[in-house]
């Protein structure tokens, strides 16, 4: 479902361009376990934005579905964003003054669900995450380990078929890191893609494959490294 | 909006004030000829009897009213033990319509009845009636002019006049034309005044009165020495476009105050903007179309203006409100006039609001709408 031919990405600061992807081709099938690992600079973030449809290659193809994502409009891109790819970042990214419920409502209210429909699904999401006595809290109400279960209710909000996570357990302690890597598993039994960026081996052992990337390259590729 | 009320308040007052001395006249003195004419040399002084006053109305029909009043200053008023030095005009009835000589209740204005008749009757100008009988009401009483006993008739309302040519109104005391004559003698009428059915060619009815007058004294029409001419609606056109041009001036200071309020409001916004790149970012990244980013932030700075809006025309409201129950009577007041704020204005600040919340935030909301999400995602 996700093919990526020869992606190039470029980043131009003033008149220096720095290439952060030197032609990346992969192959991510529908229900890919897939744990994205390198050292800081190698391109991990550039190539989880590129298939996050929140940037476009400078070069090569994105095949999303078997349509070409360069060619998509950006209102094209942020439906896609909408329904088909959830987020969870590093840092949770909850909008501070919302509580968890409020948070989890906001793709549903982008995707156009009634009020009625949206309080179903967020009740049922909490209750997914284990957060159902929380809904009222703000994000400064919460800890670490349950703004990334609100994080990962929104980004299962639509009910997409992939899950981005850059770092997800990176600002976590071991503990609830465990929880949140737990709920990955959960979904990719459930039949998700999973997209895991991390440093942590631990995490990254989930995974049923593994790409390295170094120096904006895919350094060999671990597919069978892994097996649960 | 404060400015515009009180620039509104002032062109109405000082149109009132304006048109003290009377409206849509023209006033016409005799003058001295500047061209030889028909044999006659130039130098001659050209001056109105009584009889002009209906050989003009029957000379020209398309004027309303002709009048005219002889003057006199200095004479003796006296109403019991008060004795005043004042200025006295015998006038035709048609001045309350032209030089509005409009009778206070109770009395009235010298009628054409009084003028058949030469009735010694008086009407009193408003400020002289105060010097002369306090809080008594003088009509029906016996007032005397340089000891020749006049009937008063009327005092005049109160009026404001910017404009006169022999003293305010107010301070005079009118009698009919054909007693003036006949109690003082004057032989020669001090002006002449007319107004026409229409004001939409006073030139050429002024050309008008020059042959109709010149060929009556034998004077050159084009000789425009030979009667002095105050064209008073030409001065109120004049008037009424100075009066326009303070308001605009106001207009455009309230408009550049209202500029600054808008460079206010967008940069409030492109502050709240650079704040919430995270949040726009976060917003983008889960579904958030840029016309949805665009329309939030545009909502918020029209809320702003809005509200601020209201708040200033509220405010403007009571003041202006406030201004019009001042119940001092000062002439400043008189003078100016109270601010006034008409619907007309206040559409025109709600308008100008809208259009000034809609430029200060569309040019910060169309800069958070073409953010790049992962930058703002990026944003700390």
């Amino acid at each position: 479902m996700i093919e990526l031919r020869d992606v190039i990405k470029d980043y131009q600061t003033g008149k220096v361009t720095f290439r952060a992807l030197k032609g990346i081709s992969m192959t991510i099938e529908q229900g890919d376990y897939i744990g994205i690992v390198g050292p800081s600079g190698s391109g991990k973030s550039t190539l989880m934005n590129l298939i996050g449809c929140l940037d476009l290659p400078s070069s090569g193809n994105y095949i999303l579905d078997g349509r070409e994502v360069s060619k998509f409009s950006s209102n094209e891109l942020a439906d896609l964003r909408n329904s088909k790819i959830g987020f969870v970042f590093q840092s949770f990214n909850l909008l501070p003054y919302a509580t968890a419920f409020e948070n989890i409502e906001v793709p549903l209210i982008f995707a156009k669900k009634n009020s009625k429909a949206r309080k179903q699904r967020i009740l049922d999401l909490l209750s997914q995450v284990g957060l159902t006595d929380k809904a009222n809290n703000k994000p400064t109400e919460m800890s670490g380990g349950e703004m990334q279960r609100v994080a990962i209710a929104r980004a299962l909000a639509n009910d997409p078929d992939i899950i981005l996570a850059d770092e997800p357990t990176g600002n976590l302690d071991s503990k609830s890191g465990g929880a949140i890597v737990q709920i990955f598993d959960k979904l990719s039994k459930a039949g998700k893609t999973i997209i895991i960026i991390t440093h942590d081996a631990g995490v990254a052992k989930h995974a049923r494959r593994i790409v390295h990337l170094k120096d904006g390259y895919v350094d060999g590729n671990g597919s069978a490294s892994n097996s649960h | 909006m404060l400015l515009l009320g009180f620039g509104e308040g002032l062109h109405q007052q000082l149109s009132i004030n304006n048109k003290g001395m009377g409206e849509g006249i023209v006033v016409l003195w005799g003058g001295t000829t500047s061209k030889p004419y028909k044999g006659l040399g130039k130098g001659r002084p050209i001056e109105f009897i009584e009889d002009d006053i209906d050989y003009l109305s029957r000379k020209m029909p398309e004027l309303k009213y002709v009048g005219g009043e002889y003057s006199r200053w200095g004479i003796t008023v006296k109403y019991g033990d008060k004795v005043l030095s004042e200025h006295v005009t015998g006038v035709t009835p048609n001045y309350e319509q032209m030089r509005f000589h409009i009778p206070q209740m109770g009395g009235r204005m010298i009628n054409a009845e009084d003028v058949k008749l030469r009735r010694r009757v008086a009407f009193l100008g408003a400020d002289l009636k105060v010097r002369l009988f306090g809080d008594e009401d003088p009509i029906g009483k016996q007032i005397t002019l340089n000891s020749i006993p006049f009937t008063v008739v009327g005092v005049e309302v109160k009026k404001m006049q910017m404009n006169m040519y022999s003293g305010p109104d107010g301070d005079k005391v009118s009698m009919p034309l054909t007693t003036f004559s006949a109690v003082f003698g004057n032989r020669y009428l001090e002006t002449v005044i007319y107004s026409p059915h229409s004001f939409d060619n006073m030139k050429g009815i002024e050309k008008r009165v020059f042959g109709v007058m010149g060929s009556k004294y034998k004077f050159d029409p084009t000789d425009d020495k030979a009667l002095w001419v105050w064209d008073v609606v030409a001065g109120q056109k004049e008037m009424n476009l100075v009066l326009m041009g303070i308001q605009i001036f106001l207009g455009i200071i309230g408009g550049l105050t209202l500029l600054i309020a808008g460079v206010g409001v967008a940069n409030i916004m492109y502050v709240s903007i650079k704040e919430r790149t995270r949040e726009i970012g976060i917003k983008m990244a889960v579904g958030a179309r840029k016309s949805y980013i665009l329309t939030q932030f545009l909502f918020e700075a029209l809320l702003i203006t809005f509200l601020g809006g209201f708040f200033g025309m509220a405010v403007s409201y009571i003041l202006t409100e406030g201004f019009k129950r001042i119940p001092i009577k000062s002439d400043v007041l008189d003078f100016m006039g109270r601010p006034t704020i008409s619907w007309e204005i206040g559409l025109i600040v709600v308008f100008i609001l809208g259009l000034l919340g809609g430029l200060a935030g569309l040019f910060p909301a169309l800069k958070a709408s073409s953010v790049n999400p992962v930058e703002s995602l990026r944003y700390e």
